[in-house]
């Protein structure tokens, strides 16, 4: 028995009627706060990513006391900065066929049809005004010779709706919302508070009112209060240890807000990306992603036959399986990401993936440097070159590149309805955190489309509403609900220090990440699934005997900062197992091995599983409860994809 | 591989700091520099010692949060790259490597090898922005940019404001951060408007904050990981002459 | 405390203020007085060169820098106007330069261990220590070549005697502390004009290639106008 079913979800505030008039009806609908009284309102913001950053940016020029967290050093180094490819926008600058309806069927489908038709649709439309909002304050988006915008095209689209800054799109737009942020602060309606991290939520009376925090440097933990709190803390993919987040990415807060309440949506959706840069031993600490536009040009291959060591020159054209050519004729080397990285593995399965361990891929160049020259290949990819030659030290104009899926973005995250509030009065969740408008499969150039309109465009209209209600009862710290919290956080430190076991954070990090690439990875089965949550209960009974956590939790210790976020992934690692066994169809980047054409092709079950599957913690050792809330598609007609 | 590393140690802001040498053994070359870190921090771990503190993130270069003094190198030996995409291959076997800290009164130690960088925040808030208010924008065709413009603009801006800069700089100096903000903004019709009062107060925090001044001695360029130009400073020169002939308002 | 708050109210003190209470407007002081100083060493270069012209001809040209601006001015006035303001740019390009070199200490209070110059030309990083050999050679030529105190001869109304007795063979030290004085000057004008152009807003990578080539050049050849006079009379060519 590993979850319980619970009650539907009934409401999820989304308006009715027609969907292009429905987020202009939200917001008529809602109460608006005077400017007068937006200074006695306080919000706490948590992330500086592109979500976090640009909400407290905007609530900040809005007239709302902000506090702003991270656990960097500094609010310019969240993990959006290093999103590469773009931002897609419905502009149609391109007169190419583009439409807010278009981009909002493109992100349906492409979600598998697992997404909430409202919000996609809102994403859309509100997609047009991120890009002015950006120019306006001065991100160097690429530009043609006219002096107007340039577009690509990106991630398999039919129309050029992406908007760039050469191959590092994310860093612009972050570092724009970023000084947004700090002009807030200069104007002294906003408060930074970096090298703190948050640790636990605080509810009162049903609302969530606070945080406690931990201040990374002097190890002091603090209280903080306000009338409403923002998640922007972005994804859980770091569960997997390898990933291509930061180090320091992680779930705890919204893992303590799940704990405090907070429904969990769809944890198993996890997208990999089929082109990063393999492992190159044990050491490795993270993987790098290398653009997606590499497969435009490059071919990718492995050995015909199983454990075939030759280097990959000396192996003759007749011994190669361009096996994405051979099983896509039409897509190719073009293949989604889902279906490039599933393909990757396989082959490698069947023993027949290259370099060390067996786990790669060659994507090679040389036809294109044929075709068109090495100059021209330069030209084009000359960066990326550089960047894996830098890694590996291998020159890929002389030797196929090798590559490996690694998991990228995680669509799930904390339920929210269409206000982006949670479950829990007062908690609003944006960006990567909440799970609410990719569905299953998130498209390429969305993340930062999404976080950005998340954070200057949805919630500074929608948090309105709840904080017209306000301001709440004064709390403070001495409150009994604050002083739980805190008391709950400096128990646990504790608890962590004082295993003084003999095994350190990261090999039990690197082992939870193992078994969760292994069995809740890119192929899941019901029989992996179920051993691996036997796997994780068995490591994080280990965990809390044999973890050894050095120094003290009063000063700097990024030891025990690794330790708690660990911890947290344990937890979430099993629901994300849980969420993965329970949803027996494949979807998007949920492949279920019993789910399955008779060509290997994921199939949909959507008879049973068209709902978001959001979870309630009931405690440590008891039974996740599941609530669905179902999914209607009004507008984009649920078919099957063919990539054949 | 094996390496004598010399690592500066600093428990907290206030004890004086040491080097202290290590000894690591079977470094192999595909590691990257703070993987090698990492392996280190490993053993002493296990052996009941605390960590090497430093400072890291996104490991694939564009974060800015690591930078390591790596003998006497901002970064390192590889030009235009940061600590962390620096790889051991780069070192031979038996090397000694010493460790140390950005070294700036304007970046305090917080522990070992971590360093306080907030205050180039706070050279951004005195002005490193466009005031666009959210919801106020034009649409983004209103104002076409001359492509070459956009392109400047963009290789200034990629800064990402890690502080080698102030590192390897003989004066302390963060002169070539403070000018890639003014540059960047400067060369866009948005940032028009504010220019003038912009390298005034950017300018002012930069001093208030404690770094040197720039004397176009040149070192920062060559350990910039992102190769921003010696020219930013220049164009912040000429921009701060102007601004102070005939200042706005 | 920013500059915008006040802007609005700026006297003539607060400009001046404004323009080098920075940083960069010590920078610019620095270039200012600098460019002031080599526009008079390539005239007194030039009429250095007289030398070689003859005795006569270079003691008339010394007496005739009393004369400039008479009548207008009365005897000698222009020459000790421009002694002012020599003066005054040395104390200013000095002042700029050692509040600048105090900052600098003071930025990084703490030393590395291990420090290796990664790019910067031996020029730029002997500045400060060349700028006080230039200063100490300066108090030095004055009291030799000016006032004659030092100079063997000292006979202020010929010149072109003490230059001769000044640099002659036996007197070789005087000759190499010169070379070394113009030697530590040409370092200091191949970074200083440089630096001075991109103070003033030389803004361009190929502006930038052209100012450190014509720098470098500059200093060479002003280098080689100043050692050609003491060099001359010490190998015996001017007498």
């Amino acid at each position: 028995m590993y979850y319980v079913d619970g009650d539907p979800i009934a409401d999820t505030k989304a308006p009715d009627g027609p969907i292009e008039t429905r987020w202009d009806r939200r917001r008529f609908g809602a109460k608006l706060v005077n400017p007068a009284n937006r200074r006695k309102l306080t919000v706490i913001v948590v992330g500086t990513g592109l979500a976090g950053g640009s909400a407290a940016a905007t609530l900040g020029e809005a007239g709302y006391r902000v506090k702003s967290y991270c656990y960097q050093d500094s609010p310019r180094r969240a993990h959006s900065i290093a999103a590469q490819g773009g931002i897609n926008a419905a502009k149609n600058y391109r007169n190419d066929g583009d439409s807010i309806h278009r981009l909002f069927y493109d992100t349906v489908k492409g979600g598998d049809f697992r997404s909430r038709e409202s919000n996609v649709y809102r994403l859309a439309q509100v997609s047009v005004e991120i890009i002015d909002q950006c120019v306006a304050q001065g991100v160097p988006f690429a530009r043609e010779y006219g002096g107007l915008l340039d577009n690509r095209s990106f991630g398999g689209a039919q129309v050029s709706r992406t908007f760039y800054a050469r191959g590092q799109t994310g860093q612009q737009l972050l570092l724009g919302a970023y000084q947004a942020l700090e002009r807030q602060v200069a104007a002294g309606t906003v408060e930074t508070h970096t090298r703190h991290e948050m640790l636990e939520l605080i509810v009162v009376d049903g609302r969530a009112r606070g945080i406690v925090v931990r201040d990374l440097v002097t190890g002091e933990i603090r209280t903080d209060f306000a009338d409403a709190v923002v998640l922007a803390t972005g994804g859980y993919g770091n569960v997997f240890f390898l990933s291509t987040n930061a180090k320091g990415c992680n779930v705890t807060a919204s893992w303590r807000a799940h704990r405090k309440g907070a429904l969990f949506a769809n944890p198993c959706y996890t997208q990999i990306h089929p082109t990063c840069i393999p492992q190159s031993g044990e050491h490795q600490s993270k993987l790098t992603l290398m653009s997606e536009s590499l497969r435009n040009d490059g071919r990718v291959w492995v050995p015909l036959k199983a454990g075939d060591t030759r280097a990959p020159g000396d192996i003759p054209e007749a011994e190669r399986d361009y096996y994405l050519e051979r099983i896509y004729p039409s897509f190719g080397n073009l293949v989604p990401r889902d279906i490039a990285s599933r393909a990757a593995k396989n082959v490698c399965d069947e023993g027949r993936g290259v370099g060390p361990g067996g786990l790669g891929v060659y994507l090679d160049f040389a036809d294109a440097i044929g075709r068109l020259g090495r100059d021209a290949v330069e030209a084009k990819y000359g960066n990326l070159f550089e960047m894996y030659e830098r890694i590996t030290g291998e020159d890929p104009y002389e030797v196929p590149m090798r590559i490996y899926p690694a998991v990228h973005y995680t669509m799930g995250g904390l339920w929210v309805d269409y206000d982006l509030q949670a479950t829990i009065p007062g908690l609003f969740v944006i960006g990567e955190a909440n799970f609410s408008d990719h569905g299953a499969n998130r498209l390429g150039a969305s993340a930062l489309m999404q976080g950005l309109a998340d954070g200057y465009f949805v919630l500074p209209n929608t948090i309105n509403d709840y904080l017209a209600a306000g301001p709440f009862p004064q709390v403070d710290a001495d409150h009994p609900d604050a002083v739980e919290a805190r008391t709950a956080v400096k128990d646990r430190l504790a608890r962590l220090l004082a295993v003084d076991g003999d095994r350190t954070v990261d090999s039990f990090h690197r082992e939870l990440g193992r078994i969760m690439w292994d069995y809740c990875g890119m192929e899941r089965t019901e029989e992996g699934l179920r051993k691996a949550i036997e796997l994780i209960r068995a490591l994080r009974d280990e965990y809390w005997r044999r973890v050894r956590v050095p120094g003290s939790a009063a000063t700097l210790n990024q030891s025990l900062e690794k330790a708690g976020r660990v911890a947290d992934f344990f937890e979430l690692a099993e629901l994300m197992c849980v969420d993965a066994l329970h949803r027996s169809e494949s979807c998007g980047g949920h492949f279920r091995a019993e789910s399955q054409t008779d060509d290997g092709e994921a199939r949909r079950d959507d008879e049973n599983f068209t709902y978001v599957a959001a979870w309630e913690w009931t405690g440590a050792s008891a039974p996740p409860v599941l609530h669905k809330e179902d999914l209607t598609f009004e507008y984009v007609q649920p078919s099957q994809r063919s990539y054949k | 591989m094996n390496l004598t590393l010399r690592i500066w140690r600093q428990p907290d802001p206030h004890d004086k700091g040491r080097m202290v040498t290590y000894r690591v053994t079977d470094v192999s070359p595909d590691m990257s520099f703070l993987e090698m870190l990492d392996m280190l921090n490993e053993r002493l771990t296990l052996d009941g010692e605390e960590p090497v503190a430093f400072d890291h993130d996104c490991r694939e270069g564009i974060c800015g949060m690591c930078g390591l003094m790596i003998n006497g190198v901002a970064h390192g030996p590889e030009r235009a790259t940061t600590t962390c995409q620096l790889h051991m291959r780069q070192f031979k076997d038996g090397d000694t490597i010493d460790v140390e800290p950005w070294r700036a009164r304007a970046f305090p130690v917080v522990r070992d090898l971590v360093v306080d960088r907030s205050a180039f925040d706070r050279i951004i808030q005195a002005g490193g922005y466009v005031s666009a208010p959210t919801g106020s924008a034009p649409d983004a065709h209103a104002v076409p940019v001359p492509k070459a413009d956009a392109d400047a603009a963009f290789e200034a801006a990629t800064c990402i404001g890690c502080g080698a800069c102030v590192a390897a700089c003989p004066n302390g100096s963060a002169m070539l951060f403070t000018a890639a903000k003014v540059t960047h903004l400067g060369l866009l019709p948005q940032g028009q408007p504010e220019r003038r009062d912009r390298v005034l107060d950017m300018v002012a925090a930069h001093d208030e904050a404690g770094f040197g001044g720039c004397t176009n001695a040149g070192e920062c360029t060559p350990a910039c990981p992102k190769g921003i130009p010696l020219e930013v400073i220049g164009r912040l020169n000429r921009d701060h002459l102007k601004a102070t002939a005939r200042p706005t308002r | 405390m920013h500059w915008t708050n006040r802007r609005s109210e700026l006297s003539v003190t607060d400009m001046v203020l404004l323009a080098t209470r920075s940083t960069v407007g010590k920078k610019t002081v620095m270039a200012v007085t600098g460019i002031i100083l080599v526009l008079f060493l390539v005239a007194h270069m030039l009429g250095n060169l007289k030398v070689f012209v003859g005795a006569e001809s270079f003691d008339h040209y010394a007496h005739w820098l009393r004369t400039i601006g008479t009548p207008v001015l009365p005897d000698s006035w222009y020459l000790w106007i421009q002694r002012l303001v020599l003066t005054a740019c040395v104390v200013a390009h000095i002042w700029a330069a050692t509040v600048l070199a105090v900052r600098a200490r003071r930025a990084r209070p703490v030393r590395y261990a291990h420090r290796r110059p990664v790019q910067g030309s031996y020029a730029a990083r002997t500045m400060r220590w060349g700028g006080v050999i230039i200063a100490l050679f300066v108090v030095y030529h004055i009291l030799d070549l000016t006032t004659g105190h030092l100079n063997p001869v000292g006979d202020r109304q010929h010149p072109y005697g003490n230059v001769v007795a000044d640099f002659a063979p036996e007197r070789w030290y005087v000759t190499l502390f010169y070379v070394l004085a113009v030697v530590s000057l040409g370092f200091h004008l191949r970074h200083g004009m440089f630096s001075a152009l991109r103070t003033l807003g030389q803004q361009t990578a190929a502006g930038e290639r052209r100012a450190r080539g014509a720098s470098l050049g500059f200093a060479v050849a002003l280098c080689a106008g100043y050692l050609s006079v003491p060099l001359a009379v010490t190998l015996g060519l001017v007498s």
